[in-house]
């Protein structure tokens, strides 16, 4: 389980966070609901430990997470312009948490297949993702997260900026997926429509 | 297939009112001659005495040249691993910080790279204990002193644009702090790695003054014993070998760099603009860095200035006193006037202040104008900055020997020389300016009743007045430390100060030292007065890149 405790974040005077809390339950998808610039981005940065917070605690399953560095946490963030590694092929891309966990090439080929074709990319492994379309890269984004199989997965508006058939299927697919591998997920999106069709709960901030 | 659109951009792209076909040739002419008469024939001169077999088997045979030829690129090598290293702390910290005094240590950190490399060797013999003179230790530390700002702005300009959450994206897929260096931040800056790393092993590979001034007759790099071979031994053949030879090395270097830098350029989207350090930590490793990089580019220079005040065991005047006088006691001469060698310096950098203008003014404003053959014109003028100072002199030197062109004892082939250095540096200068003028200002002129030749004069000319100003500064700076071309053509009675430097310097006695260090001195100030005018009109930037 995925709680935060009295979250509270401050850039300068402005208090961006204030006295956050909220609870995801093991294998819950929750979608984080509310208006731009009211502090969503950057509740995910701090539970995935990018931001520390000034006050208050993030636990997973009763441990206090709040000063663990980012790499130790387990927990996969789906950016939302991608954040796609340039300088790697989408395979690569894919492959890296568990190259970084020391998985042999075999594995984590297999790995990689396997998740292309979750998201019917199947003949992706070896394309530079700069080569990529807008959906396609947002597809390779979510698997690349989900890879390493993360205790949690948060998603920042992972499908903005996609024109709206294209929008409507990913959406689907992101529902199925998270479904199949039973993930602790946290969405945040500002589309009160999209939030329903995936999400299990609905939180407004 | 030319489509309706491609059309219209054809039509676009033909002016209206264009320029006189003449212009170009005419602007042209004057440079190319002078690169002609100055450059190529020196050069030419320089491959035909080579093409004999005799000197070449003659010159590759001489004892010693192995050691030369292994020392200069073990050093270069060495210089360039090290500079990279030291250099990648400071590039980060300006890349990616934003705090107090930033400018002022982007300065810190470029202000040696333009310094004479003369002063920058007297700087390390200042600082650096009487153990280490001499040795390849002192050539390699002067180096990385001299080449840390070309890691700086090459390595941080690429580093400034990389996105935070790129590595934050790495972070989050389990990668620790060195694990995103090595499989993100470093393969990413890999292009710009290889740019910077080339460009200090060729300047490391042909260093002349901080190695001759440091690395003492036991270390001397290629450059140093071309040098030797042609001022000191008379062996001009030998010395044309070595700098065609060390000219194949440096086309070679070039080339393979070339290759391997051939990558696509990748667009980055995400924020990457510096930073405040937040955490406690972050402050303290912004302050570390900033203090000891501070610590470490001002150090020798500051030693440089003060031990120009020290005699014995004590503070004095006395070096900065006797500067005028050429004898340092009755009736005992040095044969060296370092004042007379200050004069002779400021007049030469004015000649060649006012040539590298004329030059390199009217190569831009063809560069600019030329609609075919620009960039042919743009490389051409270009060549002399990929030939070594101490290339172009011995070229000088071998060539204007004959009459009727002897012309080695004329006081004007100097700052010829220093022009021939310093002229890439204004056209580069001035071409980034010129090629901003939007196309829109001329057809504004010409709907006003001006000429296309008139509102050619009126916007492009205009333009560059300011840093053409800024660019004949540089070419003064150039001119006032050029030591490699100027070994080469300087007579007795004219020195220039880096040559009067380099000669107190190689003195026993602790007087001409002083008065070395004093000399450097003045130098180190002169140059650094005239850079920060010439920054402050923006001409600095196009020095680095």
């Amino acid at each position: 389980m995925l709680a935060v405790r009295d979250l509270v974040v401050r850039f300068g005077d402005r208090t961006v966070l204030d006295r956050v809390s909220l609870e995801v339950a093991t294998g819950e998808v929750v979608a984080l609901l509310g208006p731009s610039g009211v502090g969503k981005s950057t509740l995910l940065r701090v539970i995935a430990g990018l931001l520390t917070p000034d006050a208050g605690a993030v636990l997973l399953d009763d441990h206090d997470i709040t000063t663990l560095p980012s790499h130790r946490r387990n927990i996969g963030l789906v950016f939302q312009d991608e954040q796609l590694f340039p300088h790697l092929s989408v395979g690569q891309n894919i492959g890296f948490g568990l190259r970084m966990q020391g998985l042999d090439r075999t594995h984590i080929a297999q790995r990689v297949a396997e998740l292309l074709h979750l998201v019917g990319l199947d003949t992706f492994a070896d394309v530079p993702v700069t080569k990529l379309s807008g959906g396609e890269a947002k597809r390779v984004a979510l698997v690349r997260s989900v890879a390493p199989r993360p205790a949690v997965l948060l998603l920042d508006e992972p499908l903005s900026g996609l024109d709206r058939e294209l929008h409507d299927r990913l959406a689907g697919d992101l529902a199925r997926l998270l479904r199949a591998s039973a993930t602790t997920t946290l969405l945040v999106t500002h589309d009160h429509d999209e939030a329903a069709g995936i999400a299990d709960r609905i939180i407004t901030l | 297939m030319a489509g309706p659109v491609e059309r219209d951009r054809a039509a676009l792209s033909r002016p209206a009112n264009p320029l006189p076909r003449w212009l170009v040739p005419a602007l042209a002419a004057l440079p190319v001659l002078g690169l002609a008469l100055f450059y190529l024939w020196p050069l030419s001169t320089l491959l035909a005495r080579v093409v004999q077999p005799d000197s070449i088997t003659d010159a590759l045979r001489t004892p010693g040249l192995g050691r030369v030829l292994w020392f200069t690129l073990w050093q270069a090598v060495a210089s360039t691993v090290l500079t990279m290293l030291a250099g990648a702390a400071p590039a980060y910290l300006l890349a990616r910080y934003r705090f107090r005094g930033r400018r002022a240590l982007l300065a810190i950190v470029t202000v040696p790279f333009m310094l004479p490399t003369v002063v920058v060797g007297a700087a390390f013999l200042a600082l650096l204990p009487n153990s280490w003179h001499g040795t390849a230790r002192a050539v390699i530390v002067a180096h990385v002193f001299f080449n840390i700002a070309v890691v700086v702005r090459l390595v941080g300009a690429m580093w400034a644009v990389l996105p935070h959450d790129l590595s934050a994206a790495a972070r989050t897929l389990g990668a620790s702090p060195l694990q995103v260096l090595r499989f993100v931040v470093v393969p990413l800056l890999r292009p710009a790695l290889w740019a910077a790393a080339t460009v200090v092993f060729l300047f490391t590979f042909t260093s002349f003054g901080a190695a001759r001034l440091l690395g003492g007759p036991a270390h001397p790099t290629l450059e140093v014993e071309i040098a030797r071979r042609a001022t000191q031994l008379g062996d001009v053949d030998g010395a044309a070998v070595l700098s065609v030879l060390q000219l194949l090395t440096l086309a070679v270097v070039v080339w393979w760099s070339a290759r391997w830098q051939r990558r696509s350029t990748v667009h980055f989207v995400g924020n990457s603009a510096p930073r405040r350090a937040v955490s406690a930590r972050e402050r303290r490793v912004v302050a570390g860095i900033a203090g000891v990089t501070t610590t470490a580019m001002l150090a020798p220079l500051a030693v440089l200035v003060s031990r120009s005040f020290r005699l014995g065991d004590g503070w004095s005047l006395h070096a900065w006193r006797t500067l005028g006088a050429a004898e340092v006691r009755p009736g005992l001469s040095l044969g060296i006037d370092p004042l007379a060698s200050l004069f002779a310096s400021f007049r030469f950098a004015a000649v060649a202040a006012v040539l590298s203008a004329l030059a390199g003014g009217l190569s831009a404003l063809a560069i600019a104008s030329a609609r075919r053959h620009g960039k042919l014109l743009d490389v051409g003028l270009m060549l002399p900055l990929g030939t070594s100072a101490v290339t172009i002199g011995l070229g000088m030197l071998i060539t204007f020997d004959v009459a009727p062109f002897d012309w080695r004892a004329r006081w004007w082939l100097i700052p010829l020389g220093h022009t021939l250095v310093a002229t890439p540096f204004v056209v580069r200068a001035l071409l980034p300016v010129l090629r901003s003028i939007p196309p829109g200002q001329r057809d504004a002129a010409a709907t006003l009743g001006a000429s296309p030749a008139r509102a050619w004069l009126a916007i492009d000319v205009g333009h560059i007045a300011r840093p053409l100003a800024a660019g004949a500064g540089l070419a003064a700076a150039i001119s006032l430390g050029e030591f490699g071309a100027t070994t080469f053509l300087t007579r007795a009675g004219r020195e220039t100060m880096p040559i009067a430097i380099a000669r107190l310097l190689g003195r026993a006695g602790e007087l001409p030292r002083a008065q070395g260090f004093a000399l450097a001195t003045i130098l180190l100030l002169a140059t650094a007065f005239i850079i920060g005018v010439a920054e402050r009109q923006g001409a600095l930037d196009a020095r680095s890149s």
